[in-house]
């Protein structure tokens, strides 16, 4: 027992359990599901279109975590994107509408990223404010009404549009899958944010500019849950203050499992969308099993926290 | 002491430098050269403001008084990035590693190597500036690409004093460079220091072990309290000297 845990521990299971984990699962509803429609084409590119705005969001959340702040408000963020768009695209044309939403989340990553790099406030506290905060304004904003998108080529954009077949939810997370990827992990940007979460003082001292790489963290993840914010606009056809509200767990959970470290200096763009489609299928397939939402809850919940345990324990050791 | 021997030779030349922090002093008056391929030991014991002397010499303190000059020209660095450009490189007591990143990247740190159209990292390049360099230094580390936390203490020492041979240009200040080690990481530390000397590189190196002061350096500063007690040649003097200087009986 003792020498196979330490071959385990060798083994450094946690690099790899969002994808042994997403195999399980999808075994495990394949083999289970697999007459209910589950494997079906349409129900597989149904994850993957519900996902798209878990994955955008846990883009963002990446970058934050890898420079050591966290961001609790992204839920809020999306809410009020996707409101302040959907307004907008009341009188004004697409543009106008689609640079409000991500004007807007950018606005909000800003407004937390100062308050987080420039007065040194830790982001936990900052960011539980900005999520109330926020989540009172999408209240405020129409009277808790929902707020219709009549605009089409929006709607194609964010929601049920395609290009060449392929339709725009997956291009979208392709795209921002792609580029955060590549800043991430190609770029000095990318190398500061790990530098700056692994030890600020470590890179301080050698340079990098430590609050410009707290602000800009937290820039991406406010304009990237702005983006979350129009793909569900777009595919509800509809904004509503609820939008996001549920998502915190979801995206945390996607992107610990995914394999970025909580305490910072350590993260992938890759692992997080893995853990955001696990996310996801676990959702579908817990639904097409019937499952009442309060035991689909409690499965969820401690699926979750399996997969978190296995991904931390290298942490402990 | 000799302030005649200002020639341009000279790398570093404090002159009568004096900080005070609020109404507290914490260097009084403290002149001194320091050539290329010379190692300066300062001595002292704690609290006499040796860490501090770095930190002014490094652009973290703006010294209250006195000036500071690099290869004859008189500078006042704002910061440590404007020291660094200055060719001025510190080895710091908690080495200032990133634990979670590869050897190549800490070697890189803020100063990463770009190519390409769109400034993508480049790994390969750094990777073999990473791996001449800790040969050349015999810094004896599994590979380039090994994480920094998988590294032993005197690994770990020895990364970060490549990384300051790498950049320094002309001063690498160490403090403390060996307080954590073991006899054998010790003697491998003391030979990447000494190595230091051969690259023409000036070196004020802090250390509360007088064996290696007297196996290191080629000068000793002594401070006490604040104050300059006095510079003294290795070979022409001794431990009991030292001490005494150090502890004022």
């Amino acid at each position: 027992m003792q020498s196979t845990m330490q071959t385990l521990r060798q083994l450094n299971l946690s690099q790899y359990v969002v994808y042994i984990g997403f195999l399980l699962i999808f075994l495990f509803f394949a083999i289970t599901l697999g007459g209910d429609g589950f494997l079906t084409q349409r129900n597989l590119t149904n994850i993957v279109l519900q996902t798209a705005p878990i994955t955008i969001m846990s883009i963002g959340l990446v970058f934050v975590l890898a420079a050591g702040e966290i961001d609790l408000s992204f839920g809020s963020i999306v809410a009020v994107a996707a409101l302040g768009s959907a307004v907008v695209l009341g009188d004004y044309p697409l543009f106008v509408g689609v640079l409000a939403g991500l004007g807007i989340g950018l606005a909000i990553g800003f407004f937390n990223g100062v308050l987080v790099a420039y007065l040194r406030l830790p982001s936990f506290l900052v960011t539980l404010a900005t999520m109330g905060l926020f989540a009172g304004v999408a209240r405020t904003m129409t009277d808790l009404r929902s707020v219709p998108v009549l605009n089409e080529s929006f709607v194609n954009m964010f929601g049920s549009g395609s290009l060449f077949g392929v339709p725009s939810l997956v291009l979208w997370t392709i795209g921002a899958v792609a580029l955060g990827h590549f800043v991430f992990r190609e770029t000095k940007f990318g190398a500061h944010v790990l530098a700056t979460g692994d030890n600020a003082r470590a890179a301080q001292v050698t340079g990098i500019k430590v609050p410009h790489v707290r602000l800009l963290v937290m820039m991406i993840c406010g304009g990237l849950a702005g983006l979350a914010g129009l793909l569900y606009a777009g595919r509800l056809q509809a904004a509503r203050y609820t939008l996001g509200e549920s998502d915190l767990m979801t995206v945390i959970a996607a992107v610990i499992i995914g394999g970025t470290a909580l305490k910072g200096g350590k993260g992938t763009i890759i692992g997080a969308l893995v853990g955001s489609l696990m996310m996801g299928m676990l959702n579908n397939g817990l639904i097409l099993m019937g499952l009442s939402v309060s035991d689909q809850m409690i499965v969820r919940g401690v699926i979750i926290l399996i997969a978190v345990a296995i991904s931390l324990r290298d942490v402990n050791n | 002491m000799d302030l005649s021997n200002t020639q341009a030779a000279d790398v570093l030349q404090l002159k009568n430098i004096h900080k005070a922090f609020g109404g507290v002093v914490a260097i009084e008056d403290f002149s001194l050269n320091l050539k290329a391929g010379e190692i300066v030991a300062l001595v002292g014991d704690n609290g006499a403001g040796k860490s501090t002397l770095i930190k002014i010499i490094s652009g973290v303190h703006t010294p209250t008084s006195g000036t500071i000059a690099i290869d004859g020209q008189q500078t006042s660095f704002k910061d440590a990035t404007e020291a660094r450009a200055g060719g001025i490189e510190v080895v710091y007591q908690d080495l200032a590693l990133a634990d979670e990143q590869a050897v190549y990247m800490n070697m890189f740190l803020g100063r990463e190597k770009t190519k390409g159209p769109f400034g993508q990292l480049d790994r390969k390049g750094m990777v073999q500036e990473t791996e001449d360099l800790v040969k050349e230094l015999d810094v004896r580390i599994p590979s380039a690409k090994t994480t920094i936390r998988n590294l032993s203490g005197g690994q770990r020492q020895g990364v970060a004093i490549a990384r300051a041979t790498h950049w320094a240009t002309k001063l690498v200040l160490l403090d403390e460079p060996t307080a954590a080690l073991g006899v054998a990481e010790t003697a491998k530390v003391e030979e990447n220091v000494a190595a230091l000397r051969e690259r023409n590189l000036a070196v004020l190196i802090i250390s509360h072990s007088l064996d290696q002061v007297f196996r290191l350096s080629d000068r000793i500063c002594v401070l006490r309290r604040g104050q300059q007690i006095g510079v003294r040649e290795t070979a022409k003097t001794d431990k009991n000297e030292i001490v005494s200087m150090i502890t004022g009986v």
